[in-house]
């Protein structure tokens, strides 16, 4: 199943977050969202999350538009704190649970183990390396189609990062699609397959990084100082 | 692992699973992680993993079983060809660099000897 995005704009009065980009997300791959703070990345995945209306185009799931219902498949990690700090971390499993049918309790818990994470520990009281796994783990728990994960690894250690990244990694298969946005290139250049480049709203290119390297002998990061400057 | 992000991934995983053939930490016949787990611990995409047991396969140096998963082929031979053909390759290597340095064969002879002491 694919996640179709055309000629999505977004505009915030005079200013245009989106300016019409065309892409598609395909199952059984892990792209990368990489642009600069302000390029449209988060507009475009709150967009594909059914959480903002385009101004024109727009995002299709199953070729409908995304709505609200589409969460049920499509999850989304946003960068913003959204926990509730007085939720214990199993109380934020409870709470998914109570939301998405394709929530497992069981992947959730064997996740706060593989990340060392203390199930009854407040939020409140988690460091911001313990507290963005809290949030990948409890995304993660679940058996969605696609994942957009908006900016997972800003403002953590390298040890955490390690540790996010082994469990997206566990969790890709040939019938999800996982997109990982971010600002830094080099923390997930080797975990993902395939790169979306926004630039001012724009896309600046689509590709497979592998073929990148045997053609270009260039790496991601290469490519990102290229297209952005 | 640390990668050269500008050369594809699934040849350097590949070259460190053929070292590892070639010292003798695989052996023949041995099982091989799963795509899934050779992509969690080496922090690679699954498909660059599926990639790299395509590629080792094609090298005759890997095998795949229906519903067993990936084994290094049994083949008693199997380390000692790896570990020549890797031998000659990184010796190819060295000596382009060395030849672009402009020494003769017989030069760099000499210097492997005293550096080899």
């Amino acid at each position: 199943m694919t996640l179709c995005t055309k000629e999505a704009e977004k505009g915030y009065g005079r200013k245009k977050a989106l300016q019409g980009v065309t892409f598609d997300i395909e199952p059984g791959n892990i792209y990368a969202l990489l642009g600069p703070n302000g390029s449209g990345k988060t507009t475009w995945m709150k967009m594909a999350a059914g959480l903002l209306h385009p101004s024109a185009g727009g995002v299709l799931w199953e070729n409908h538009p995304v709505c609200w219902k589409d969460r049920a498949e499509i999850a989304f990690l946003p960068t913003e704190d959204y926990l509730y700090g007085w939720m214990s971390v199993n109380e934020v499993g409870k709470y998914y649970q109570d939301f998405f049918a394709d929530f497992s309790m069981d992947r959730y818990q064997a996740l706060l183990r593989q990340m060392e994470l203390d199930g009854n520990q407040k939020v409140r009281t988690l460091s911001t390396g313990m507290r963005a796994k809290c949030k990948v783990a409890v995304t993660m728990a679940r058996a969605a189609k696609v994942y957009l994960l908006d900016e997972p690894f800003n403002g953590i250690d390298l040890l955490a990062r390690d540790s996010i990244l082994q469990v997206i990694l566990a969790s890709s298969d040939p019938e999800n699609a996982i997109v990982i946005s971010s600002h830094l290139v080099e923390e997930i250049e080797s975990a993902v397959n395939r790169a979306i480049f926004f630039r001012n709203g724009l896309m600046a290119a689509d590709l497979d990084i592998e073929e990148l390297r045997t053609r270009e002998g260039k790496s991601l990061a290469d490519k990102y100082r290229e297209l952005m400057q | 692992m640390n990668f050269d992000t500008s050369i594809p991934i699934y040849l350097q995983v590949v070259n460190d699973l053929k070292g590892k053939v070639a010292s003798g930490q695989i052996l023949s016949g041995e099982k091989l992680p799963s795509g899934r787990e050779l992509a969690q611990q080496y922090q690679i995409n699954p498909n660059t993993a599926a990639r790299v047991y395509q590629v080792l396969e094609q090298q005759g140096i890997c095998e795949t079983r229906r519903g067993l998963g990936t084994f290094v082929v049994e083949q008693e031979e199997i380390q000692k060809t790896v570990r020549e053909e890797m031998a000659k390759d990184l010796a190819r290597k060295f000596l382009e660099r060395m030849k672009a340095l402009g020494f003769t064969v017989e030069e760099i002879g000499k210097i492997l000897k005293e550096e080899g002491k």
